[in-house]
């Protein structure tokens, strides 16, 4: 292929350039799929860029472009990046992943790291987080703490990732409290606020007195706030602001530690294609503080799943659990392979609804 | 499946709350066409009015200051559009398309160091006496102070339409502006005025959404809202009273969705989503074979001397 | 004062300049801008303006404009026949995302069969994905006299529903893990919309896009069609009186803006997208509405606004790389370019004139 050739001859060509002055910086490139603005998804890759900045000062030169939508232009994008002279380049969403695939193939020079895709190559790397292991952790308290009996999440679209995490949460918030029942609604859009806000209402108006949330807006935290007596968790960001009610705890992406390790290894030559499905081990996904409004007991339970999961020695999905139909999924003591966590799409037992189709 | 657990006290309560953007910014736009002019920057001007609402709410700590200042904010985006079209004669379908990603883009850049940040608090007031009316009294009768501004506007919008004399002379505008020019009013400035005006309300409805209903400020936080409006206003057959059915028909839709998956009844989210475009389809079906028509000049660009 | 006096005819000297006016105070204007952020204006506008065409890596720039434009035109050349018989498709971006359904529907109903004909089958059912999505307005208007512009607005809402709805459904690819979005029709060979000539970008959808500029250039001004579109925009009742079933004439404007859009959709979704996903559309639908009105309605005109509409969404990018612009700071340069094009534009058809002010 001619084209291929002159990219390739061309990224060469820089590659050799940057080579021959030893001190220019590493080169870092980001594409992301919404603006840095939006508060949640982006602009947490956004801080795992600015702390690869401060890591390095001098010795690194990042640049993003956001709002990229998935498909040619993603392609162009990250073309452009690797034509100028980018050594690494971080894709930030799923629908990034072919776009990726195609680009890596005709920059063999060029490092890339795909966020939440499934495709590898020689050059391209996958990472994600478990975020189903700091659902697990939610889930305990929702269980513990709800007076109702009755918890809601707001799902963005039925994807494996978003229903991973309504299985990690039911089964820890059952363990805690038998009777506690998921009422779940789907917003279908990623990015809503006003959606956001009327679904969250909608929860506490039918009686749910905790809300768990996989959409990135704090619309759901302030409905709570107003309704008084409701419980809810950051998601993505920290949400801080809503401290210490509603907001008792929350789920942190923390894309740092990864896009420091991995710029470190480009500088070191030490780069290899890998897999990466960081948890709460590695620091990826965090939990940020547990308020005072979580009872001392419930949140020292809490604090010890956390403790467990992250030494390896509890898995979130650990047997028996059986799928929504009754069949067995996980036998006594089994624990859930991840090929299957990433495909999941299918309710544990207990859970009511079903996933639409 | 459940049903006893949706409340249809709470479910109207929350229905207006849902409607109030749309219906604040139908209402603009209402007035804006009916002064012959089709302005599709809605969605453009509500995030300006957005994002001006909340950095000054933020800032002055005021959030009714923050109200006022997204209406100037829509307005004097607006006036942007009223140059364009009025003065400079551009085709208005482009302009306001350009509009709104001209309010887009300003919007994020002014929204810039705003996020997360939680604005000052809207007071909510209770109507006294029904405030106090047992079960519905609470929940229809104490909510924000926007919710009945948006329920007043619409009011007399509809008033000064049909009774007043500035709603003749808009009117007479919209339909035939060279019949109106020549019995000596200032068609351009009317549209001016009227193209303002729909800019307010636009800017009005989006800060109620980024300082009561969401409230925070994010880029692109409107989400469609606004062109959901201008469907609104054809619906509604430019009326004001029907555009108040129409913003709780379309907020209803939502809502109720929500309300159904949250019962667990299992309903196809995403044609349910679609059902308000349908309906509104239909309604303009059924309006066509009804004789109400649109203003007469609508989007037709009018100069003095032609 | 100053008033504004219609030109008796419209200025041929104001057509040519006026675009180069407009894009010089856009220069004006967005240099103030890129100077607030604190870029340096200079640079901006020539990474925005320049390195496309111009820079080291133009060589892959260059058939990228087409890549982008193409779409572009190819929907706003459809619109243009309407809004010139004042017919208002401003649904352009539903027919799209139908379009690109249909095609991508019969591609992977064939999946994995190679054989010649899955790819013009895919091409048929696009054009006729589109165009029957715009017959539902345009049938609309016919039988009962229903606003095509709210219509096919309205339909555009719908059509992203039914995109999000097969993406995680139907059309799902049942190897993706479970992930929303189609197969990749890039793998699958007899489906591609490949590059004809690897490196220029041409893809089969550029070449129809040429084509439509072609065609529609004949038909206006070489064929009675086109004179009766004219007319029909011009003067409705004449057109009556010269034989002109308005009937047939909004199908027909509606049915080809419609067939041109899903023929975008089809190509895109099979060639440069791959695969039909919750975002496959971009905007496109809306975007051709103002390419068409800032080609004035002329096929070369709108050539040219889509390569200049796609200019500023490529070098945007690169200099959102580049100078770390925000992306709000291209979508509000491209916003004032589009102002001052339509701004300045009145000189085309009125001139300034001092009057004296009438005593009413």
């Amino acid at each position: 292929m001619k084209l291929n050739k002159i990219l390739t001859t061309a990224a060469m060509a820089l590659g050799l350039a940057t080579t021959a002055m030893a001190e220019e910086p590493t080169k870092v490139g980001f594409v992301y799929v919404g603006p840095v603005g939006d508060g949640g998804w982006t602009y947490e890759h956004d801080q795992g860029r600015l702390a690869v900045e401060e890591e390095f000062g001098d010795k690194v030169e990042t640049v993003y472009v956001e709002s990229v939508p998935e498909g040619p232009d993603a392609e162009r994008v990250m073309t452009q990046m690797a034509l100028d002279g980018a050594d690494l380049i971080f894709t930030t969403s799923f629908g990034f992943m072919d776009p990726t695939v195609n680009v890596a193939k005709k920059f063999p020079n060029v490092k890339f790291e795909h966020a939440t895709g499934y495709k590898r190559a020689e050059n391209l790397s996958t990472y994600g987080a478990r975020f189903y292991e700091g659902r697990a952790v939610l889930g305990h308290i929702a269980g513990s703490m709800t007076e109702s009996n009755i918890v809601g999440y707001i799902g963005s679209y039925p994807i494996p990732e978003v229903i991973r995490g309504i299985n990690s949460a039911f089964i820890h918030a059952r363990e805690a409290n038998p009777d506690v029942e998921f009422k779940i609604i789907w917003a279908y859009t990623w990015f809503d606020p006003a959606k956001e806000a009327d679904a969250a209402k909608v929860l506490i108006e039918q009686g749910a007195d905790v809300i768990f949330q996989h959409t990135d807006s704090t619309a759901p935290q302030a409905a709570a706030q107003n309704a008084g007596d409701v419980i809810t968790f950051g998601q993505a960001s920290d949400m801080a602001e809503y401290k210490p009610k509603p907001r008792v705890s929350s789920i942190i992406d923390n894309w740092a530690p990864y896009y420091i390790e991995r710029v470190r290894a480009v500088m070191e030559g030490t780069w290899e294609s890998t897999d990466t499905w960081g948890g709460i081990a590695s620091g990826m996904v965090e939990i940020g503080e547990i308020t005072d409004v979580v009872p001392d007991d419930v949140k020292a339970e809490a604090l010890a799943i956390k403790d467990s999961i992250a030494s390896g020695e509890y898995h979130p999905f650990t047997g028996p659990i059986n799928k929504q139909d009754g069949s067995q999924w996980l036998a006594e003591g089994e624990t859930a392979d991840d090929g299957t966590l990433l495909g999941m799409d299918f309710y544990v037992e207990g859970l009511t609804g079903k996933i639409p189709q | 499946m459940d049903f006893g657990s949706i409340s249809p006290v709470l479910l109207l309560a929350s229905l207006m709350v849902a409607a109030t953007p749309l219906l604040l910014a139908a209402t603009g736009e209402l007035i804006v066409e009916r002064s012959g002019v089709l302005n599709l920057g809605v969605e453009g001007m509500m995030i300006t009015g957005a994002i001006c609402g909340f950095a000054t709410a933020v800032n002055t700590g005021s959030p009714l200051t923050g109200m006022a200042a997204a209406a100037g904010g829509g307005a004097a985006l607006s006036l942007l559009f009223a140059l364009l079209t009025q003065f400079a004669l551009a085709n208005q379908v482009a302009s306001g398309l350009s509009l709104t990603l001209f309010g887009l883009g300003l919007s994020a850049l002014m929204g810039q160091g705003y996020q997360g940040i939680k604005p000052p608090p809207f007071p909510e007031i209770n109507i006294p006496l029904l405030s106090d009316l047992p079960f519905v009294g609470d929940i229809l009768f104490s909510q924000d102070l926007m919710v009945y501004m948006g329920l007043l506007i619409c009011g007399a919008v509809w008033v000064m339409l049909k009774y007043t004399r500035a709603g003749l002379i808009l009117r007479a505008v919209g339909e035939n502006h060279d019949a109106a020019h020549a019995l000596g009013y200032n068609v351009v400035l009317i549209r001016v005025a009227a193209i303002m005006f729909g800019g307010a309300c636009a800017g009005l409805g989006g800060a109620y959404i980024s300082l009561i209903r969401v409230p925070q400020w994010t880029e692109g936080m409107t989400a469609g809202i606004g062109w959901i409006a201008l469907a609104l206003v054809v619906f509604a057959s430019w009326k004001p009273g029907r555009v108040l059915l129409g913003a709780y028909l379309f907020g209803g839709v939502t809502v109720i969705q929500l309300n159904l998956q949250a019962a667990g009844v299992a309903i196809p989210v995403e044609y349910l989503a679609m059902s308000p475009y349908l309906i509104t389809i239909l309604v303009l079906v059924i309006m066509s074979a009804d004789r109400s028509r649109a203003p007469g000049s609508l989007g037709r660009p009018f100069h003095a001397s032609s | 004062m100053l008033k504004l006096e219609k030109r008796p005819q419209p200025s041929q000297v104001w057509i040519y300049l006026t675009p180069l006016i407009a894009v010089l105070a856009t220069m004006l204007a967005g240099s103030a801008l890129f100077a607030f952020l604190g870029k340096d204006p200079a640079v901006a506008i020539r990474t925005i303006f320049w390195d496309p065409l111009f820079s080291e890596f133009a060589f892959y720039y260059r058939p990228q404009l087409l890549v982008k434009g193409a779409p572009l035109v190819l929907i706003a050349i459809g619109l243009s026949l309407g809004f010139r018989a004042g017919i208002w498709n401003i649904g352009a971006e539903g027919q799209y995302i139908i379009g690109a359904l249909t095609g991508a529907g019969v591609g992977l109903a064939f999946y994995p069969m190679e054989a010649w004909f899955v790819f013009p089958l895919m091409v048929i059912a696009g054009a006729l994905g589109g165009w029957a999505w715009a017959m539902i307005p345009g049938l609309l208007k016919v039988k009962f006299g229903t606003n095509e512009i709210l219509v096919s607005l309205m339909l555009v809402y719908v059509a992203e529903q039914l995109l999000a709805s097969m993406s995680l459904g139907l059309m799902k690819n049942p190897e993706g893990m479970g992930f929303p979005g189609s197969r990749n029709l890039q793998h699958y060979e007899s489906a591609h919309n490949a590059e004809l000539f690897t490196g220029t970008g041409m893809h089969w959808g550029v070449v129809v896009a040429f084509l439509a500029v072609i065609t529609a250039y004949v038909l206006l001004n070489r064929h009675i069609l086109g004179y009766h579109i004219r007319l029909t925009g011009q003067a409705p009742r004449a057109a009556r009186f010269a034989g002109v079933v308005p009937a047939r004439m909004i199908l027909f404007c509606l049915g080809t803006a419609g067939a041109l859009a899903g023929l975008a959709g089809m190509f895109e979704v099979a060639g440069p997208a791959g695969q039909v996903s919750i975002d496959f559309n971009v905007g496109y639908g809306f975007t051709a509405i103002i390419v068409a009105f800032l080609g004035r309605l002329h096929p070369v005109g709108i050539l040219l606004a889509g390569a200049l509409m796609a200019l500023t969404y490529i070098g945007g990018e690169i200099a959102q790389s580049q100078l770390g612009l925000p992306a709000a700071a291209i979508q509000l340069f491209q916003g004032m370019l589009l102002f001052f094009l339509l701004a300045i534009d009145v000189m085309t058809n009125y001139r300034l004139a001092w009057q004296r002010r009438e005593v009413a």
